[in-house]
């Protein structure tokens, strides 16, 4: 499983390379090809599975991965479903002097998904997770040019990363709670979870993390502006999969926290409130693809809610409408970026009569559209008459959710209607004129979708059935029994869909009256996109203020700061504590004596020099001094490094102040005397933190172990370099990676001051 | 900086200061020296070439960008790493071969390859900052 995820990534990386090099019209199907290949490999793949790679055993650092029903049915979804989108993206983007870095992103974002679903670790998780957030953010924001993709870019970053954080806090609590960072494990041990002290702070937490990934009220205004990507990336990430990924958490989480009051009030909640909220907005929106942004928020309102709810049937039913919405939204989108791409036409009041114009995209947005309406008999219909019925049954407060579910159901008919229906009957508009069926790769998707969706409603126990039924074994923890039929007799669940249909059908005919008096109905003038903006302004704000007051642009105002906190802090710490000092120095030779003094005055000599390249020699001979002091004690690599770093730095001194005036103005006399002060201070504390060092012995020594090992396991007679690079080396690595950021930030800094022209 | 006994000196000094910076490099693990200070010379070295003559000579001595070096210094201290993995132990481990030389051996192994890495990551850097302060 590794090596799938792997192979995504290294495909990703290939993407760029290969579309210069291939025909335009390969470049696509080629891509499609491992994404196909891993559909089969998939589906071959048994149920359980574990994958296991220790790379650091002595860290208790390992990949794993785990395959079940829940996961496999998400991994047939992103393979599946990407093979289609790259063979959409081909024809849609056709031309894009960019498409190479676009494969890129849809590839990278793609092994992400996969990543996230097979992972077993929930750290691993984690890093798929914010993983796809980034690759998201890539992907909405691919038409830099335009100031509102960005926008909408760093919008939808801002919102799911600030929930990234707060879900690795509750994943962290979540493996201290359950004692273990592999999710195998922590299913066994729900009870301890639930009863841990620490359960509500971390359920809020993931919570947190699962609601703003799937775009749940209040936190759902990131994904129709989502919008502004391109229609492959809508259909992909921001309706069949990445929104789903918060779905996923939680039901895969279910077996661990659910089933408590909290969870069943907050998730089923704020499920409920989303679903109403998705769909009431949803029906007064006139774009495409914000019509079907905010049914997809809608749509996973429904889906959190049915977690919330909690229990067999409930899951059943959420798995069942999570593949439906997978099969119809998918569609929908595809069906409206071919709308798009004929018509350069967004606005559903002005499409229609296209049904010649486009057949088969006609007819897979019909079918889409019935199944998006729950009407028999597709798998719309099942997925609706599972929830229905479920809601019904609900514990608690079943007749509000009964009817807030109906409700939603109708407006969401009405809005399956406009998109997928409207369009294409009626009178041929101005628009349809020179519209035309696109190549292949536009259709094909939308027709293997709505066809999906068809075969799986009438033949559920022949095609979805045990793919379904394994992912609810896995939701809920044990084998459930689980029959998907299109009859379960004249029940409660029936009359409700029939009665949301004919809701639906009729606020569709009457859909632009309808529309105008709920864009009249904003009950909340300041929503969620009005604080989102208010808090970004306050933060630049409040940046500004700080910056004004702390940053001063003098180097002599940040040292002295620095130094003052830091002599105040220790010192007071020091005294406080009353640490005891060494017992004064015994055995001073003549030479260690010669060597301070010789330090000692070529300090005075810095401060008191008349020039300031004097100034910068005297500095060097502090340094020079130091390194002999190191020789003394039997250092010879320290010594040798110090020697040279202190030429260097001698270098560079001379370098940047060559051409400066000889002399600095000298400053006034209380100043200087402050700054003695100051310095002596810091020496004075410098001198006590020494001597205090050589008493405290918090751990024993491991230089000996060190010592003995150094040739017979390192091959290697010098210890230092032998800790740097052996024993040591993941610190060392560490380290370097430091040095060259250090590098490169200066080089960025000195070259994109204001005024200057970047190189 | 416009001054002929530094270019003469410098002149006279770069292949020695080099070879040194080469020789620390490779002597490192059983002698005093090692990347950190390899590196450190060699870079000192092309820094007392871009100021006697100019930031674009010392470019072109160094031939390779620095930006470049220093990506492929930590890209090979990592992957002297990963070689352990491929070999089926834990990340990091040193791996060693002892390739006879005359009467003896002579051992051979990652950590030099890590030294290496080290050593391309320090004379890149220093290079990045003094060649960016030179042509300011």
């Amino acid at each position: 499983m590794l090596i799938a995820v792997l192979a995504i990534f290294a495909l990703a990386a290939l993407a760029p390379l290969l579309q210069p090099r291939l025909p335009e019209r390969w470049l696509a199907p080629v891509l499609a090809a491992l994404p196909a290949a891993l559909v089969v490999y998939f589906l071959r793949l048994p149920i359980p599975t574990v994958d296991a790679w220790e790379w650091a055993p002595l860290l208790g650092l390992r990949l794993s991965f785990a395959y079940d029903g829940l996961s496999r049915l998400f991994a047939l979804l992103i393979t599946g479903i990407g093979t289609l989108i790259l063979l959409y993206a081909g024809p849609y983007m056709h031309g894009h002097p960019r498409i190479g870095r676009f494969y890129l992103y849809l590839l990278l974002f793609m092994g992400s998904m996969l990543g996230l679903v097979l992972a077993d670790n929930l750290i691993l998780m984690f890093i798929f997770w914010e993983l796809t957030s980034f690759s998201s953010f890539l992907l909405i924001g691919f038409d830099q040019h335009l100031p509102q993709s960005r926008a909408s870019a760093l919008q939808s970053l801002l919102v799911t990363g600030g929930g990234g954080l707060a879900l690795l806090a509750g994943l962290v609590l979540l493996g201290m709670a359950g004692g273990s960072f592999e999710m195998s494990e922590l299913l066994t041990r729900g009870a301890e979870v639930r009863g841990h002290p620490l359960y509500l702070a971390l359920l809020l937490l993931i919570l947190a993390g699962a609601f703003t990934k799937s775009a749940q009220a209040p936190f759902h205004f990131w994904l129709p502006n989502a919008m502004a990507a391109p229609t492959p990336v809508s259909a992909y990430l921001h309706s069949s999969t990445m929104v789903k990924a918060g779905v996923y958490l939680l039901a895969r989480l279910s077996p661990v926290l659910a089933a408590t009051v909290p969870w069943h009030v907050l998730v089923g909640g704020v499920g409920a409130v989303t679903m109403v909220t998705g769909a009431l907005l949803a029906f007064g929106q006139t774009d495409l693809k914000r019509l079907l942004a905010y049914a997809t928020v809608s749509a996973l309102g429904v889906m959190t809610m049915l977690l919330g709810l909690g229990g067999e049937a409930a899951a059943g039913a959420a798995v069942m409408f999570l593949l439906a919405h997978a099969f119809y939204k998918g569609a929908l989108f595809l069906v409206a970026g071919g709308l798009v791409h004929a018509t350069e036409e967004r606005d559903i009041t002005r499409l229609s009569g296209l049904r010649r114009a486009m057949p088969l995209t006609a007819a897979a947005a019909i079918l889409a559209a019935i199944s998006m309406s729950g009407a028999p008999p597709l798998a719309g219909f099942l997925g609706k008459e599972l929830a229905l019925d479920v809601v019904w049954h609900a514990p608690a407060l079943a007749g509000v959710l009964s009817a807030g579910t109906a409700l939603a159901s109708a407006l969401l008919v009405g809005v399956a209607l406009a998109v997928g229906v409207q369009p294409f009957i009626g009178a041929p508009s101005p628009a349809a004129s020179h519209a035309h069926e696109g190549p292949p790769g536009l259709w094909l998707g939308a027709v293997v979708l709505a066809s999906a969706g068809v075969i799986a409603g009438i033949f559920p126990w022949l095609t979805i059935q045990p793919l379904v039924g394994a992912a609810v074994d896995a939701v809920v923890g044990a084998p459930v029994a689980l029959k998907l039929t299109l009859w379960h007799g004249v029940n409660v669940a029936l009359v409700m869909s029939t009665f949301s249909l004919l809701a639906g059908v009729a606020l569709f005919t009457q859909m632009p009256i309808a529309r105008a008096r709920l864009a009249r109905f904003t009950p909340f003038r300041f929503g969620p996109t009005e604080w989102y903006r208010l808090s970004l302004n306050g933060l630049f704000r409040t940046a500004a203020v700080q910056t004004r007051l702390i940053q001063s642009g003098y180097l002599r105002r940040y040292i002295l700061l620095t130094v003052t906190l830091t002599v105040s802090l220790v010192g007071v710490t020091l005294f406080i504590r009353e640490i005891p000092l060494s017992q004064g120095a015994t055995g001073i030779r003549l030479y260690d004596a010669g060597i301070a003094a010789v330090v000692l005055l070529a300090a005075l000599g810095t401060v008191m020099a008349r020039t300031n390249l004097g100034a910068v020699a005297a500095l060097g001979t502090v340094g020079f001094g130091m390194a002999l002091i190191f020789a003394m004690f039997g250092a010879p690599d320290l010594a040798m490094t110090q020697l040279v770093v202190e030429a260097l730095l001698v270098i560079l001194f001379v370098l940047v102040l060559y051409d400066t005036p000889r002399s600095a103005p000298r400053s006034r006399m209380g100043t200087r005397t402050r700054d003695w002060i100051i310095a002596g201070g810091a020496g004075a504390l410098m001198t006590i933190l020494v001597l205090v060092a050589t008493t405290v012995q918090l751990e024993p020594p491991v230089s000996s172990y060190y010592v003995d090992q150094s040739v017979p396991a390192a091959h290697g007679h010098n210890v230092v370099n032998v800790i740097l690079v052996d024993f040591r080396a993941m610190d060392t690595l560490g380290e370097i990676a430091v040095i060259a950021l250090a590098g490169v930030g200066i080089h960025a800094l000195v070259r994109l001051r204001p005024g200057r022209t970047p190189s | 900086m416009n001054s002929l006994i530094l270019r003469t000196a410098v002149r006279a000094m770069q292949p020695v200061l080099l070879l040194y910076s080469l020789f620390l490099l490779v002597a490192g693990h059983n002698q005093p020296g090692g990347g950190f200070v390899g590196g450190l010379i060699a870079a000192a070295a092309l820094a007392l070439y871009a100021i006697a003559y100019d930031a674009s000579s010392a470019r072109a001595l160094a031939v390779v960008n620095p930006r470049t070096t220093l990506g492929a210094g930590l890209l090979l201290a990592l992957l002297s790493g990963t070689m352990a993995l491929g070999a089926g132990r834990p990340l990091m481990t040193g791996l060693w071969v002892d390739v006879p030389v005359g009467d003896g051996y002579f051992a051979l192994g990652t950590p030099l390859l890590f030294d290496v890495g080290v050593y391309l990551v320090v004379v890149g850097t220093t290079l990045l900052i003094v060649l960016t302060l030179v042509e300011d």
